[in-house]
């Protein structure tokens, strides 16, 4: 019976993914219809009103940058998805798995084609959300869902870093309105929010773009499914942030605080990234590690202002994706077919699988860079535009050098590691994997190689309306075939050379970069992770001072608050309240006062409850004594009714309580800081009713209750008259407030309902 | 039609009775309630309705004219917050069907109920002074019956401290009542209005006014007054937790809003400043206290307290954006919140327990209420396009407009502190694995439709007024404007006779 349900789940499994492949290829489809028009430089817009008090409206516009994400996003997909219908066979949460898939390309499709940074914004976090649900999806592993967490936090940070820049953007008089950008750069240069912007944005970027030092979280999002990790984490969603610096190119670039930020941490992210390439023994994450430099290599080209900077930029973006998605999906197929990624285990699979094998073939030597490949195309534009003089072209080309190189050697490992050499395991066990699946990596290759035999083509209808989009300007964009002998041409043969030197020396280098990574004294994940854990901590510490279940402490706290607070607004007027003694002293009011002070006193220092209630009972005979003093014998009254009641009930309870001397009993050093702040609250109080007392009382509503009275209210005593009519509404109040204390002291006397 | 004013007040108490005669019999007690929830709601819609087309109105009772009686105003704040609290509590009704047992029924937890929305709502029209302190001790005994209503000793250690902590906030209400009737020699709203700028000494002003606000800020839960909130809400049935969390703080937050914008806007500037460091503190101190806790109850409790930062934040921006951020983020919060606590009593249901370690595989098991915890819970952390993603942004545009860049950055990595949390909940309880050693687990929990319509709708909610914000934003930019310049206000009440 499992045997059936998991077929059955199998084929609804590959039927829904299937099915639901056609929903980018259908997008494919119609994105290529606009294409044609797009060369000839037209550009579509899609305006709609969402929520005009933000600027917030459904703005999309479709330009040639737009539509070269676009048609990688739908192609990427298309494959993507078709291939997923047979690797995930029949896991029990496909139907989420492709509902999160495509909600996250049309996510991603949005960030292209949004023209309003907000909504721009709106679709950005949507990766971030879905890419966190993607990453988490195996989520039965605790490293899968600690990496998941992991890349929502940093993603997550940066995103909301990147709102701060658009709000401030905004308030420095920048509009949301993407194409009105390139006219209006520089008011926002030149405004003295520009670093703050910038800063903002960057963060933004690099966090998305796996960027030096926030690049931790990519090598990570590895426990994604694989083909998540070929559509997210290297075709799509991590060049969110490339995309997005493309396009605060002309409103934000130009400045050197720009160009020189993108450079080096581009520069650096590149190699860096390129020498962690060689430590991993698992193919998905060398691949990881050589996203990240391909992401440095694409920041380090936007920081530049040249044609052909930027052209380099953009022709590598699509080499990248080509090779990148291709080489992904290729490990996934031999993950599943051979049952294992890591390189050391593999050996010989060409035999057995021929066309993944060619797909890696020709995606690898497109990453390596060799002629008749498009990654050779995009190599040289890269040296043509890193020898640019804004780039600083020594360090520019030194690490687009040294990063290539290294790309060529892991490009070898990966292709000759598991396809060549010996088989490790027999041969019939392991099959080639379906259409569904070595059909996308063979595209992908076949496309590499394609485009590198007709560049001029390629520049002509995809690369210039792209680069146009964001750089526009008179400057000649275009990619040939063969350039002649020059410099660049020269660096790529010392590319290929170093590259195949690092090859040849790779266990040594190898076991370099393992152990150098190892003996690192502190990586930036460690920081993260010392940063999360230490803040954890920290808030445990503090939440166990603050809220620590000690009901004084907190009336303490509060008390300190009243005074603080109150007292120090307060506090310039204390002596002329203070300094201004009475000329003649009532000496009945005296008496009282000693009278209240007295019983205080009896009610603090008391041993025993009874006595406490007593002193307590004295104090409210007091401050009754002091309303019958001013003329206010019914509120006297009421007051001794309360009082003495109050001192019975209170009495009775006692009774039954332990003696006092058995409660926990205070330090002296709690009780004097108790007695401190309950003078200096009591001091507080008295001199606000003083300072009160001292003003003239504005008596309109008196005079008005006075007038009505007996007149309007029927009433003679007015006091009645204002409880019952007046301020009737007042009463049903309190009389539900008494019926509902009768209410509660019922329930608790009653006896528990359980433990 | 001014009349209708009272009905958002009568008809809960009028339920309350009723479900009190009826308690003995729970089922009626139970239909009495839900009838009258939903009459409440009817009328409360009516009345939002009603004020939307004709503005500001006035209510005086016993025809006795202002400022001399008790007068009710219905603004658009006002309206907002009335409509909330009968969705809240019809929600809550209908979830309590199912949460709430017979026995506690019968020990009238309808009828508390209904008396505390009466008491909010009243709060929420009130135009005295006065009133408004009557109905903060009316919710005062009405949330304490609740809270001991069952009776176990860590609900009674909970319910002390809270009833202790708020009884000082009424004290200090009722000190600075007096003092600022003594000051002006009125307790209406309105006729404040005019006559605090009559006020010599300023310096009392200030006084009465920064007593007032710590009187608020402690019902509020505002940093460092909150400790009450923690130590209780995590003791109640969930149907009350959920109750208290939606409604509760946000009646302080709202007489924040109505006393710091009518009465206290121009005299007092002192009161603002330190409310914005006070609401900068309460952010962060709600998202710190929330990651170090493993109980889901405790967790999301922690979080109001930082999201009431927010909102105090707004209020003490004083701008126009400020206010109506302050205004979305109090709806959206309040559904948002009060839906959380319902979520955690069908985690509690299909878990037997709400603490971290000991839960897990909600993912693969109830599809239902993932997509009920997901929706609330990422809206909460402030993700586009759900509603919490607008009323951050508002605040922190708001903030950045008048340079308070420091507040604008702690508001955004308090933003970042609360997704840690909600992804927190969200890998423990739902993608985890369930723990092989589960006590009291239930291999096949069926959820009742009593228990899933009430959270199912709400994060229905939550999702279209996201899509939608922007009517809602249009309606709190006019209560901000209706706050910030209350001629209508004053003139609805002082201007009109009975």
């Amino acid at each position: 019976m499992v045997h059936t349900d998991h077929d059955l789940l199998t084929r609804r499994c590959r039927l829904m993914g299937r099915l639901s492949s056609l929903l980018p290829a259908l997008l494919f489809i119609l994105t290529c219809r606009f294409w044609p028009a797009i060369v000839d430089g037209q550009t579509y817009l899609f305006d709609a009103p969402w929520l005009p008090s933000l600027d917030l409206s459904l703005r999309f516009r479709l330009d040639g940058l737009s539509l070269l994400f676009a048609l990688i996003i739908t192609g990427a997909g298309t494959f993507v998805s078709l291939y997923s219908s047979s690797y995930l066979g029949g896991h029990r949460h496909c139907g989420r798995y492709f509902f999160f898939l495509h909600a996250f390309m049309l996510s991603m499709l949005g960030l292209v084609l949004a023209d309003n940074l907000l909504l721009l914004f709106v679709f950005w976090e949507g990766t971030t959300i879905f890419s966190f649900l993607l990453i988490g999806f195996d989520h039965e592993s605790k490293t899968a869902r600690e990496n998941a967490r992991q890349s929502l936090l940093v993603t997550g940070g940066g995103g909301l870093a990147l709102l701060l820049g658009i709000l401030l953007l905004k308030i420095a008089g920048g509009s949301y309105i993407i194409s009105s950008w390139p006219a209006a750069g520089e008011m926002v240069r030149q405004h003295h929010l520009y670093p703050f912007i910038l800063l903002a944005v960057l963060l933004g970027a690099m966090t998305k773009s796996a960027q030096f030092p926030f690049h931790f979280w990519l090598p990570n999002a590895m426990s994604a499914p694989t083909p998540i990790s070929a559509f997210l984490h290297a075709a799509t969603m991590v060049k969110a942030g490339i995309y997005l610096l493309m396009r605060c190119h002309p409103l934000l670039g130009g400045t050197p605080a720009w160009t020189t930020a993108l450079v080096l941490i581009g520069g650096f992210t590149a190699v860096w990234g390129a020498v962690q390439a060689l430590g991993p023994r698992d193919l998905k994450r060398i691949l990881a590690y050589t996203t990240i430099m391909a992401l440095g290599i694409l920041t380090m080209f936007l920081g530049g202002q040249t044609a052909p900077a930027l052209t380099a930029a953009v022709t590598f973006l699509m080499v990248h994706a080509l090779y990148k998605a291709a080489l992904f999906l290729a490990v996934g197929s031999i993950d599943h077919s051979a049952g294992s990624r890591i390189i050391d285990s593999l050996g010989g699979l060409w035999r057995a699988m021929p066309l993944t094998a060619v797909a890696v073939g020709a995606a690898c030597l497109s990453m390596a860079g060799f002629p008749l490949f498009f990654g050779f195309i995009g190599k040289e534009i890269m040296y043509e535009g890193a020898l640019a003089k804004e780039m600083y072209p020594v360090f520019a080309v030194t690490a687009a050098v040294l990063a290539n190189a290294l790309m060529t050697a892991v490009a070898a490992i990966v292709l000759f590691g598991p396809f060549f050499g010996s088989a490790r395991a027999p041969r019939q066990q392991i099959h080639e994997s379906p259409w569904t699946m070595w059909l996308g990596p063979l595209v992908l290759g076949g496309v590499g190689i394609l485009f590198g035999l007709i560049p001029e083509w390629v520049s002509r209808v995809l690369i210039e309306p792209a680069v146009r989009s964001f750089h526009p300007g008179p400057e000649e964009i275009r990619l040939v075939f063969f350039h002649g002998l020059n410099l660049p041409l020269l660096l790529s043969l010392v590319t290929l050379c170093c590259g195949a030197t690092l090859y040849l020396l790779r266990h040594r280098a190898c076991r370099l970069v393992a152990t150098v990574v190892e003996k690192l004294p502190a990586t930036f994940e460690g920081l993260y992770n010392l940063g999360l854990s230490g803040f954890m901590n920290g808030a445990g510490l503090l939440t166990g001072r603050l809220q620590n279940g000690s009901l004084h402490f907190y009336l303490a706290v509060i008390v300190s608050t009243v005074i603080l607070g109150v007292g120090w607004p307060w506090i310039g007027k204390l002596s002329g309240i203070f300094g201004r003694w009475p000329e003649s002293i009532d000496t009945t009011a005296l008496a009282l006062l000693l009278f209240v002070s007295g019983s205080v006193f009896v009610v603090v220092t008391a041993r025993k409850r009874l006595a406490a209630i007593g002193g307590l009972g004295g104090v409210g005979a007091g401050v009754a004594l002091i309303f019958l003093l001013f003329g206010a014998p019914d509120i006297a009254m009421t007051q001794l009714l309360v009082e003495t009641l109050t001192v019975i009930f209170v009495s009775l309870v006692m009774l039954r309580l332990p003696a006092i001397e058995q409660a926990r009993r205070r330090t002296v050093r709690r009780r004097c800081l108790d007695g401190g702040l309950a003078l200096a609250g009591g001091l507080l109080l008295t001199s606000l009713l003083i300072g009160v007392g001292s003003e003239p009382l504005d008596r309109s509503l008196t005079s008005y209750f006075e007038a009505n009275s007996y007149l309007a209210a029927h009433g003679r005593n007015i006091v009645n008259v204002i409880l019952v009519d007046f301020r009737s509404f007042d009463t049903l109040g309190e009389i539900i407030v008494v019926v509902l204390a009768a209410w509660a002291a019922v329930t608790l006397i009653r006896k528990p309902m359980e433990p | 039609m001014n009349q209708l004013l009272i009905l958002p007040i009568l008809l809960p108490l009028a339920t309350a009775i009723l479900a009190a005669l009826a308690r003995d019999r729970p089922r009626a007690a139970q239909g009495i309630a839900l009838a009258g929830a939903a009459l409440h709601l009817a009328g409360c819609a009516t009345l939002f309705i009603l004020i939307v087309r004709i503005g500001v109105t006035a209510l005086w009772l016993g025809n006795w004219p202002a400022p001399f009686g008790i007068c009710l105003v219905a603004d658009y704040l006002s309206v907002i917050m009335v409509l909330i609290t009968a969705t809240i509590h019809t929600a809550v009704t209908v979830y309590a069907c199912r949460d709430i047992t017979a026995e506690q029924v019968s020990s009238g937890f309808h009828s508390l109920l209904g008396i505390l929305t009466g008491a909010i709502c009243g709060a929420f029209l009130t135009g005295d002074l006065f009133n408004l302190y009557v109905w903060f001790e009316v919710m005062l005994m009405a949330s304490f019956g609740l809270l001991v209503m069952g009776h176990r000793p860590c609900q009674l250690t909970g319910a002390v401290k809270y009833v202790t902590i708020n009884l000082v906030s009424t004290l200090l209400f009722i000190t600075a009542i007096g003092l600022i009737y003594g000051l002006t020699g009125t307790l209406n709203m309105a006729d404040l209005h005019g006559k605090i700028a009559l006020v010599g000494d300023d310096a009392l002003l200030t006084a009465a006014a920064m007593l007032l606000m710590v009187a608020f800020a402690i019902k509020a839960a505002l940093f460092p007054l909150f400790f009450w909130l923690p130590a209780s809400y995590h003791t109640v049935p969930v149907a009350v937790s959920a109750y208290f969390a939606g409604m509760l703080s946000k009646v302080g937050i709202y007489a924040l809003l109505r006393l710091f914008t009518l009465v206290f806007s121009s005299t007092a500037a002192i009161t603002h400043s330190t409310l914005a460091v006070i609401a900068g503190l309460t952010m962060l101190f709600g998202v710190i206290g929330a990651a170090t806790q493993m109980e889901v109850r405790r967790i999301l409790s922690f979080h109001i307290i930082s999201q009431v930062g927010y909102m105090a934040l707004g209020i003490a921006l004083l701008t126009p954006l400020a206010l109506a951020g302050a205004i979305v983020y109090l709806v959206h919060h309040i559904i948002v919140k009060a839906n959380l606590f319902l979520v955690s009593g069908l985690i509690r249901q299909g878990g037997g327990t709400l603490h971290l370690p000991r839960i897990g595989g909600f993912y693969s098991r109830h599809g239902l209420v993932t997509i009920a915890f997901f929706i609330p819970a990422f809206a909460l952390a402030g993700f586009p396009p759900l509603s919490g993603f607008w009323a951050k942004l508002v605040i922190i545009k708001a903030a950045l407009e008048i340079q308070h860049y420091t507040l604008a950055i702690v508001a955004a990595l308090v933003g970042l502190l609360t997704v840690l949390s909600m992804a927190k909940i969200w890998t423990e309880v739902f993608w985890k694995p369930a723990p092989a050693v589960q006590h009291e687990q239930k291999t096949d929990v069926r959820f009742s439709p009593w228990l899933l319509a009430p959270v199912l709708v709400l994060a229905l909610t939550t999702v279209l007024l996201g899509l939608a914000m922007e009517p809602l934003l249009q309606f709190a930019l006019t209560a901000a404007d209706q706050l910030l310049d209350p001629r209508d206000y004053v003139r609805a009440v002082l201007g009109g006779t009975p």
